[in-house]
Formats: C-alpha cells, structure tokens, sequence
C-alpha cells in the first residue's frame, strides 16, 4: 500500500508543499541558471527558425504525453518526452521545450507545483535531458552511421531519463523528511525501472518512423551541437552521483537525516522560541491550543465577513440591474 | 438476417453542453449504400462515431445485429470498418504494411493469415506495390486508399466512411469512386461531394442542425431543389 | 478542434479578475513560499491560511465547492508522504501488527503528514484561482513583468496556440487507433497483441505527432517570415499598474510577512 502513490501514472510532478523551501529554492536558482544558458545556445543552434519549432514541438510533447497503451490491469504507459526531445532538436531546445510542457502544467492544469516547478524542470527538463543527451550521444559515437545506434540509443536514452528524473524526485523528497529515503528511492526506483522500459519502447516506435519517413531529422551530424561537450559530461556526472547517492542514501537514511536537518532553519528555531516567549504567540494566551481555537474562529470570521458582503454586493448589482430594465 | 445499423431516437451533447445530435433513427439493410449529407455541424461525424461506440449517446444503436454496449464494443470494431476524414490520423506506422496489418494483428491473427489479408486489402484498394512504402510521403489520394485497406483487413461487414473525397484532386476522386462502386459490402458515406453521391448511391439521408430532414431515394431528394436550398446544399 | 474545455479558464468581472495578472502572480507564488516556510505543527497559521483561501475563492466569485473540487484531483500525491507517520521519530501513538512486523505511528509522525498535506492542499487551491482567472495571455504578460526571457515567454506564447490543436490530433489519432481495436468472433483468438507491439504502436503515433509538428512549425515559419519576422521577438511595453494593484500587493504581502512572522514565534 505504501507503494501506491509511486504507481500514479505521473508521479514525477511535485506539488507544492512536498519540499522544503531551501530544496525547492537552490533547484530554481540551479534550473534558471541551465534555462539562461540554453536560451544562449539555442539562439546560435536554430537561429531564426527556433520560436516555431520549439513552440510547436512543446505543444506536440505535451499532447504526446496524453498517447497510452495498455500494460495489464488497467494500468497503461505513457510517454514523458524528454529523450525524444533531446534526440529530435538536441539537448538545449529539449530543456527549453520541457520547461515549457512542464511549466504550462503546474501554472494552467496544477499538475506540479509552482514553487516545485524549479526542481519539477530541474527532473524532467535538466538532468532528464542530460543523461538522455549523454547516453545517446555515446552509443550514437560507436554506432557510427548505422541504424542499431539511433534505436538502442533512443531506448536506452529514455529509460535513463526515466529513472534518473524518478531518484531525483525521491532523494528530493528524502531531502525534505517528506518520505524516507529507504522507502522512497527503492520504490521509485524499483517502478521506474519498469516504467522507463515503456518510455523506451515508446520512443523506439517514434523514432522508427520518424527514421522512415525523415531519416535527415535523425542524422549524427546534427547532434553535435555547441557546448555539448560540456552538457555531455554534466550527464555523465549525473548518473554516476545518482548512481551511487541513491543506494547509499536508502541504506543509510540517517545519513540523509542528518544533512535535512541541517536546512530546517524554521523548525529547529521553532521548539526554543515556543519556550522562551509562549505568551507572544498571542498577547495574553500561553496556550497552543487556545491559539488555534482563536485562529479558527478568527479565520471563520473573515470568511464568514466576505462571504456576506459579496453576497451583499452581488445583490445591490442585481437590484441595480433590475432598476436599470424597468 | 439483421439489419446493418438500427438506430432509435439518438441524442447526444458534447461535454461542453453543445447538443449534436437530436433524436435520430436511421435504420440501414445489409448491402445497402447510403450517403449522409448536410452542412458543416450537421452532426454527421458525429452520428458515425456513435456507430463504433466511440461516443456514447442517450438511444438505442444496435449495429451488426449487436446492441453498441460496453461488452460488445471489440466485436463491433471487428464488424465495423470506419475510415476518418483525414488519412494522417490513421496512419501511424513506418510502413503501409504495418498499418494495414495493424487491426488483423490486434485481433490476434496468426502471422501468416495477417500477410494474406494485408495483400488482399491492398490488391482490393489497387495498392499492391506500395507494400514496404512510407506512408508519410504519399500522395493524399494514395493515403485514402491505405486508409481504407486498413479496415478491409479486418474483414468487415460495413464500411463507413467520413467525407471521402475531400481534398482529393478529380483523378484521385474518380479512382476512389469506381473503388467505393465495387467494393460489395453496406456502406454508409457522409460526403459534400452530390455528384459522388448521385452516382452512387440509391439512398440519401440529408442531416441538419443534429436531425435527420430527409431520407429516401437520391433521385427523388435530388430533385426537390427547396429541400436540398433549405439545407444548405445544391443540387449537382 | 474543441478541447478547448481542458482550459480552465473562466471568464468573470469579480475583484480577483479584475487584479492585474502580475499582482495575482507574485501574489500567488509568495502564498506558497509562506505555506512552505510555515513550520510543521503551526496549526493557527494553518488555519489562517486555509481562511484566507477561502476568502480569495469567495471573492473569485468561481465557487468555493469548484476550487475544492478541483483541488481534490491533486490530492493523491499526498500518500508518497504517508510512510514518515511511521518513520519520525518521537511519541509512539498506535501500534500496527502486520503480519510477523510491528509499525509504530508517531505523534511527530502525523504532525507532519498533515502539515503537508495542508500546505499542498492550500497551495493548489491557490494556484487553481490563478488559472481560473486569469487569461494566458495576461500571464503570458506577467510572466515578462518577472523577468522571464523574452524568448521563452514568446515560445510559451506559440505552444499555447498550438496546444489544442495538437491535442485534438493526439486524441484523433487514439480514435482510430480504438475504432480498428477489434476482437474477432473465432473463440481461439486473443485480442489485444503483444505489449511489445502495443509499446510500439503507441510511439508511431507520437512519432507521427513530432513528425508533422515540425512540418507544421516550417509553415507556421514562412507564414510568420510573410508577415514581416526576422528572428527578433518583440513585444509591446508593459502596461502601468493601477494603484489599486500596489495597494493590494503591498497590503497582502506584509500579511503573509505577519503571518509567517507569527509562524516563527510558534
Ligand atoms: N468535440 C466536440 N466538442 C464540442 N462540440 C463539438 C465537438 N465536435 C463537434 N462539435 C459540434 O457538434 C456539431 C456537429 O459536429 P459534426 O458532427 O462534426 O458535424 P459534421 O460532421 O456534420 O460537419 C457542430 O456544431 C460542432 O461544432
Ligand atoms: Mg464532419
């Protein structure tokens, strides 16, 4: 049962609530930092072309991620994107194009959070298409021009970003005591091994038509693209820090512990404060109790309060209305 | 034998409250051809996607002898062959190989048995060479074709098709029609195209605004010019 | 092309309508960072926060009972929070014997399950006002008021265009995957075909999405070039905010300051 949420067929968006402010917080300022540098390469890889394609391409992920196929049960697979993303247009507009698929869900459908936007992009945009870039670049660089290398590529592209965006989000959450780390990452894990070998044959499927019908889009030359070297690297160092970071934090949980409690700024100020000033939380009630209880009914009075005066309002413009037609 | 397609005071509203369907029946016999015309939003599409249980109205619609419910919906889709507007939609695969085989696969027919009937469905559309072809790069009239041998593969005892013509070029369309004027099965055909549908089709059942205005022989329809004005058509 | 019902916007003329898009932005983001900081156990503030929403919903003139509704649907996530009412240290509150295992639930435990539980619920109601009253247009705009780079708001501008009409394809595409997914009358055939297969079905259907949004995007292209685009994103200057919209910008950001203030005394 406790596996439950991991098997949710989108459990990679974060809502808000689920991190800490200082998780949540370095991964924006991490994410905005990767988004300014694509915005630069992408300005010199696609030029004057790049607003269509990537707009549309976005779009066409985000409705792509709605395609699903039956596994058993009831359940069903669905695509992400980011390794196709990363395949098709190369890794920079593939991280522009995931913050837009990512960002339009958490702002207009809530799926994710806005203040978990920054480490939902970091996941699936960042170092989903990172490690995508890195694994398919390598095995493109021994496959040479034959055709195995952009299918083997392509699975093994999407399973690593599959799973890698899924150990992020658990040792996210790790981080923030908001699940246990020896319980979140072998389950996220565990099921996002699987998950990811749907994503991989998904994209299989794509790229053995796009190779049919548009063999150029798929060609070697195209992926290497400026300061790819460098994200190369960066996705190599990922999933080796993944690689051992997770295992090591699942068996040794305290370990995690420890560094989370180092960011819980709030909280630890919070036991001392209660007891060296109880009687400020509200002048004169020393009692937290009492707090609450007043809390309440102060909320429910404001409330209540506007809720009466817009419907107060609501009529006054209604009889208005009325005198106006008559 | 049963009828073809039985429908009983059909409605349907689309989720966002637009009614698209007003209380339609339409009966059709086996082997009968009948087109389905009227304007843009008539609800022509509409009403074809209820025959696969694709939508789900309030009415009864009983289609190759089998009520259109839940547990029957695989059989339906067996029986019933749909063909969309636009070819691209049902062409997802590499090659026109794997679309055609697409449903005779789904079905769980023995390898061998799909090859057989992908070869007879494409010798059937006139398509034969086009085999191992892309179907991305095809001609919008070759696309209609495959469209359409990706349901005769599935064997089926009706055909139904949505606008057909549309967008083909006079070569393409008269090639698509002589291939509709011998393929011997039901068939129920919404189409613009009145030239297509005097030629034929012996029946017409004229749609407006969610209702069925009109419905018998396509000569006589043909020649009342008040009804086919008031509908927004025009006599060919 | 009639998706358009998955937009959840809906037009209005409430005082939460009427506030400039930027305000209702920052304002927005700052209610969930102070949901955020809100110490684990600071029912009060909780509580105010929660009556704050309400009275915003209210105002927002959508319905409380639609927010909340809508609300719920975000709900599931909270179960991955559910193993720390087992795992905090602290009080033990009830014992569980499952089979040969004792798990222990916790005060601390459930203290903070609920807390985030709480602060997620609050925090998506939020964010569902925002979507339901404002246009995307309008947070395109204030998008551009928070510094984000032109491009990327011009390239959030084109997919929303696009997004319909591509998800109106993505679902006809489903259909006439669904209308050929027939089960045939031999009792000795099983229906469905092998996972493998299905996998790869579904992937030529996006394939054949990316395929033809891209050719989409050279004709979206060379209409744009015919207009007059040379590469260069422009956009008009921002309008001024009324003095309406400093007022409640201020006035509600020195509340939460109180409020997480007050949190910090808890
Ligand atoms: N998905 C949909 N959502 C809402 N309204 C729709 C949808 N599809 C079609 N409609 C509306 O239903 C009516 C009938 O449409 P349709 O069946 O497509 O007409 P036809 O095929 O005769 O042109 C039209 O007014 C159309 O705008
Ligand atoms: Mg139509």
């Amino acid at each position: 049962m406790l596996l439950a949420p991991f098997l949710s067929p989108q459990p990679m968006h974060i809502p808000d609530g689920f991190l800490s402010p200082l998780v949540s917080i370095i991964l924006w300022v991490f994410s905005i930092l990767v988004i300014a540098y694509s915005l630069k390469r992408v300005n010199e890889d696609l030029g004057e072309r790049q607003v269509p394609l990537m707009g549309v391409l976005a779009a066409a992920i985000f409705a792509g991620q709605m395609l699903n196929f039956t596994v058993a049960g009831g359940t069903s697979g669905h695509l992400m994107g980011a390794a196709i993303a990363t395949i098709l247009l190369g890794p920079w507009a593939a991280i522009l194009m995931m913050t837009t698929v990512v960002g339009v869900q958490a702002l207009i459908f809530q799926d994710g959070g806005l203040l978990a936007l920054g480490a939902n992009i970091f996941n699936m945009g960042v170092i989903g298409v990172a490690t995508s870039y890195f694994v398919y670049r390598s095995i493109r660089r021994i496959a040479g021009e034959k055709s195995w290398g952009v299918f083997l590529g392509g699975f093994l592209a999407a399973w690593i970003s599959i799973v890698v965006a899924a150990l992020a989000v658990a040792l996210q959450l790790a981080l923030s005591r908001t699940s246990p780390a020896n319980i979140a990452i072998p389950a996220m894990a565990g099921i996002h091994a699987l998950i990811g070998v749907g994503e991989g044959l998904i994209t299989i499927g794509a790229l053995a038509l796009i190779y049919a019908a548009r063999p150029d889009l798929l060609r070697s030359s195209k992926q290497g693209v400026t300061g790819g070297n460098a994200l190369w690297v960066g996705g190599l160092a990922i999933a080796l820090a993944l690689a051992i970071a997770s295992p090591l934090a699942s068996s040794h949980p305290d370990g995690l512990e420890w560094v989370a409690e180092q960011q819980g700024f709030l909280n630890t100020a919070r036991g001392p404060l209660y007891q060296i000033i109880p009687d400020y939380v509200f002048p004169g009630i020393s009692n937290q109790v009492a707090a609450t209880i007043l809390a309440g009914v102060f909320g429910t009075l404001i409330v209540f309060g506007v809720a009466l005066a817009v419907a107060y309002s609501r009529r006054k413009r209604r009889l208005g209305e009325v005198r106006q037609t008559q | 034998m049963h009828h073809s397609i039985e429908i009983e005071q059909l409605y349907y509203s689309y989720p966002d409250g637009h009614q698209a369907l007003r209380g339609v029946s339409l009966h059709v016999e086996p082997c009968e051809k009948v087109a389905l015309v009227g304007p843009n939003g008539a609800g022509k599409s509409t009403l074809i996607l209820h025959l696969n249980g694709i939508l789900n109205g309030r009415g009864q619609v009983r289609v190759a002898g089998l009520p259109v419910v839940k547990e029957n919906l695989g059989k339906i889709r067996a029986r019933v062959g749909m063909v969309f507007q636009n070819p691209d939609d049902q062409l997802f695969s590499p090659t026109v190989y794997d679309d055609v085989a697409f449903g005779p696969i789904y079905q769980g027919l023995p390898q061998e048995e799909v090859r057989q009937r992908v070869e007879k469905a494409l010798a059937v559309v006139n398509m034969s060479d086009y085999l191992q072809r892309v179907s991305h790069h095809l001609s919008v009239g070759e696309k209609k074709r495959i469209a359409i041998a990706t349901v005769l593969s599935m064997d089926p005892e009706i055909l139904i098709l949505d606008e057909p013509t549309a967008g083909l070029d006079p070569r393409a369309r008269r090639s698509l029609m002589k291939l509709l004027e011998n393929l011997d099965i039901t068939m129920l055909v919404s189409s613009h195209d009145m030239l297509m549908v005097r030629e034929l089709f012996p029946r017409m059942v004229i749609m407006d605004d969610g209702c069925i205005v009109a419905d018998g022989p396509t000569q006589e329809l043909m020649a009342d010019e008040a009804l086919l004005n008031a509908h927004g058509l025009e006599k060919p | 092309m009639h998706v358009h019902f998955l937009d959840p916007y809906r037009p209005g003329s409430s005082p939460i309508h009427q506030l400039d898009a930027r305000v209702k932005l920052i304002l927005t983001l700052a209610y969930i960072l102070t949901a955020a900081l809100t110490p684990i156990g600071a029912w009060p503030v909780y509580i105010l926060l929660l009556a704050w929403a309400v009275t915003i919903e209210i105002l927002s003139e959508l319905g409380v009972g639609f927010v909340l509704r809508r609300a719920a649907l975000a709900l599931p996530f909270v179960l991955a929070a559910l193993p720390v009412i087992f795992t905090a240290p602290g009080a033990a509150l009830i014992h569980l014997p499952i089979g040969p295992w004792m798990l222990t639930i916790t005060l601390p435990g459930v203290e903070r399950f609920i807390s985030i539980a709480l602060k997620s619920w609050i925090s998506v109601q939020m964010a569902i006002v925002l979507a339901a009253t404002t246009s995307f247009p309008d947070l395109l705009t204030a998008m551009r008021a928070i510094k984000v780079p032109r491009l990327l708001v011009a390239i959030f501008g084109l997919m929303w265009r696009y997004l319909f009409v591509l998800v109106d394809e993505a679902l006809r595409l489903m259909r006439a995957r669904l209308s050929r997914s027939g089960e045939s009358d031999r009792p000795d055939l099983k229906a469905g075909g092998a996972l493998i297969w299905r996998a790869k079905v579904a992937g030529g259907m996006a394939g054949s999405l990316f395929l033809r949004a891209i050719e989409r995007s050279d004709r979206i292209y060379m209409a744009m070039v015919a207009r007059g685009y040379d590469g260069e994103v422009r956009a008009a200057p921002l309008p001024r905010l009324s003095r309406r919209d400093w007022l409640t910008l201020w006035l509600c950001l020195g509340l939460l300051l109180a409020l997480l203030t007050s949190a910090a005394l808890f």
